[in-house]
């Protein structure tokens, strides 16, 4: 029987997840997700976790004792740096450490460090560590990594096209998955860290709402990453977060851009890059366009009701409509 | 002359005045902060900021009401927030119509260059030279030390006052007395005369305060304000409340070099990466305390405080496999003083019961030999 490790569906699982996926089973390790989040996952990990954490961390706890009876070995890399500039949210930096210090009967969990910020081949030396750990050979994890590199381009590539990232995953994996085509009257750029956004569950279906009411989504993943990095280093000083970056970024592309008519920053409850970003992001938006860009921002936390988050986001639409017309 | 202004942080506005005022400029010093502070600050930032980020913006505001021009302020390497605030206390305070020169200076490890232009601009409005603003500096600094080394005396002899009040009314004496001295040889003798005056205070040594370590982030753990008076709290309650942090020792090792190196060694097997703040010293100071023999250590945070978050998901489990009991104190601008007194009143209780039963079990292990 192969191994079986896990990877919790839940942070960084919305951007890197292809890589490792295609990595773990080339060396012929089984890789196990956990479920699409549900009340009792997040009912679970705000239970466990710290309870002034953020939303996304708490749902990260949720998922990880949702794998831990089922698997060998739970896989929560640490994410440090992926480029000289920045670095990820201090909460994920401490992630296996507080994952160990608050959950107990957890499996052994690989918590390896992700820091490519001063070498030039990338995830390798983090591969490497990984092929000791599990004693496979470094011929065989060095075409691991390839393939993983590969997977990881194909999956980037479907995202710019503009599919959603489970879109984009299922089709990676050969699923006949057509992407959404914009035909709606307004343009909207919803905002936010992958994991919050892409979330069905904590982000209250939030996309699928709007393209219901006939409204084409933009994110930041239809844009190329480097590009966003370009336009987030606007400030005095650039920010410290790798996602933070991208978000603002995409904010200003967007604005300057002048495709959309309104943006929606979607935030969770307690994320502490996202109490600058979303200020920042609000006075940028409103000293470059205007005034001629309608922003939003929604912050979900456990208690945010569908019906809720539904009106809010009909006003905010009607409002635009009503402002298409007058002009 | 420019009129120039800075955050409160403690009573660290008495090294900053002195350093301002010799180099020539006209110093606005800003007013302790209070309720009002607070609450002008909550008005215009960000609901999810920090404590200290909102007391700041609030104290901004006031100097700036009171006439400042530039402003002085600390930057930082992240992943903390607080390396960010500068530029975001800025923006708010421009797109509030707000005229001011903002000076930001990152630690100058993280780029010489820039913290040496930064300087020059300084120094530039005074017309001083290099070697005059060195001279000025020790001094400043020295006083700085000062003021740390009488809190940390003060804050050791607080529990054996006979009357109470005494220590902080001597405290607050010895405040002025080193506000007066400004060349070394004033400051010396400032030294002697407070150290004087504190220790004649009329003690009670036959007593035996509990010890309790104070860790956590910075600028809580410094402006009395924020902390509702902690140490003077803990102090009257008889405890003897060790900070980890003092403004000079901070600024030696984590703003000159590159961080306190051994007690990040400590906190390694729990958390083994620096997250920013003081999340990794909250960690290696707890298990520091512990080892030598402390009774329970008190954790104070801002709310949402990413790097204390991380520390304090990772605290029970020292708490549990070094036996040493953590009190997490979250402080944010709802937190009421009664409350904090209530907690603080409870924690001790069970420390001193705690005592009680363990030194209860040794002499039984003694009596059993016997």
């Amino acid at each position: 029987m192969s191994l079986r490790i896990g990877f919790p569906r839940a942070l960084f699982f919305y951007s890197h997840f292809p890589f490792w996926q295609a990595y773990f089973n080339r060396l012929g390790i089984e890789i196990v997700t956990s479920p699409l989040t549900t009340k009792s996952i997040l009912n679970n990990g705000s239970r466990e976790a710290v309870a002034d954490a953020c939303i996304p961390i708490k749902l990260y706890h949720g998922h990880v004792m949702a794998l831990r009876d089922k698997v060998d070995a739970i896989f929560i890399p640490r994410m440090i740096k992926i480029n000289k500039h920045t670095t990820y949210c201090p909460k994920f930096l401490g992630l296996p450490d507080m994952v160990k210090g608050t959950l107990d009967k957890l499996p052994p969990i690989i918590d390896i460090n992700v820091d490519i910020s001063n070498n030039l081949w990338g995830l390798w030396s983090t591969c490497c560590g990984i092929s000791e750990i599990l004693g496979c050979s470094r011929r065989l994890s060095w075409s691991a990594y390839l393939e993983g590199k590969r997977y990881q381009k194909a999956y980037q590539k479907l995202l710019l096209k503009g599919y959603f990232p489970l879109q984009a995953m299922a089709k990676l994996e050969g699923k006949p998955i057509e992407k959404h085509t914009n035909s709606g009257k307004l343009n909207l750029a919803i905002l936010g860290y992958p994991y919050q956004v892409h979330d069905s569950y904590i982000s209250l279906d939030v996309i699928r709402k709007l393209i219901k009411m006939d409204v084409n989504v933009l994110t930041l993943e239809m844009i190329p990453a480097n590009h966003l990095y370009r336009l987030s280093n606007n400030l005095p000083k650039r920010l410290f977060w790798h996602f933070s970056n991208l978000v603002l970024g995409a904010a200003n592309y967007y604005t300057l851009h002048k495709k959309v008519d309104g943006i929606i920053h979607v935030t969770a409850f307690g994320c502490g890059p996202d109490a600058m970003v979303d200020k920042l992001m609000e006075l940028e938006i409103r000293e470059k366009s205007n005034g001629t860009i309608s922003f939003m921002s929604l912050s979900i936390d456990e208690q945010t009701g569908d019906a809720g988050m539904a009106t809010r986001l009909e006003a905010f639409i009607d409002m635009l409509h009503q402002r298409r017309q007058k002009k | 002359m420019k009129k120039v202004s800075f955050a409160h942080m403690g009573y660290s506005y008495l090294g900053f005045k002195q350093l301002l005022e010799e180099m020539g400029f006209e110093v606005i010093v800003p007013d302790n902060p209070n309720a009002s502070t607070l609450d002008r600050g909550v008005q215009y930032a960000p609901e999810f900021a920090c404590i200290p980020f909102k007391t700041v913006l609030g104290t901004y505001l006031e100097i700036l009401d009171r006439g400042a021009e530039i402003i002085i302020t600390s930057g930082g390497v992240g992943p903390c927030r607080a390396g960010l605030y500068g530029l975001l206390h800025e923006k708010i305070l421009r797109n509030l119509g707000y005229e001011f020169d903002m000076c930001v200076f990152d630690p100058p490890l993280t780029g010489l260059w820039t913290f040496f232009r930064k300087l020059r601009k300084i120094l530039k409005e005074t017309n001083i030279s290099w070697l005059a603003f060195i001279d000025i500096v020790r001094r400043a600094w020295k006083k700085l030390k000062l003021i740390d080394e009488l809190e940390q005396l003060a804050i050791n002899i607080r529990p054996y006052e006979v009357k109470k009040n005494d220590t902080t009314r001597t405290f607050n004496q010895c405040l002025k007395i080193v506000e007066k001295a400004r060349s070394l040889y004033q400051l010396d003798n400032a030294q002697m005369e407070c150290r004087q005056l504190l220790n004649d205070i009329p003690q009670d040594r036959s007593r035996r305060p509990l010890r309790i370590g104070i860790v956590g982030e910075i600028y809580v753990m410094l402006e009395p304000f924020m902390n509702l008076d902690i140490e003077k709290k803990l102090g009257e309650m008889g405890v003897i409340a060790y900070r980890s942090i003092y403004l000079t020792n901070y600024a030696n090792s984590d703003i000159l070099s590159h961080g306190t190196m051994d007690i990040r060694r400590i906190a390694h097997p729990y958390l083994n990466q620096f997250v920013g703040g003081h999340g990794q010293n909250s960690v290696g100071e707890t298990i520091l305390y512990a080892k030598n023999g402390f009774d329970g250590v008190i954790q104070l945070a801002p709310f949402t405080c990413i790097p204390e978050i991380v520390a304090k998901s990772i605290l029970p489990k020292v708490s549990r496999d070094f036996g040493i009991p953590v009190l997490c104190l979250t402080i944010d601008e709802q937190t009421g003083s009664a409350g904090v007194e209530t907690r603080l009143e409870a924690f001790i209780d069970l420390l001193c019961q705690r005592r009680e039963q363990m030194e209860a079990k040794n002499n039984e292990s003694l009596l059993f030999g016997y």
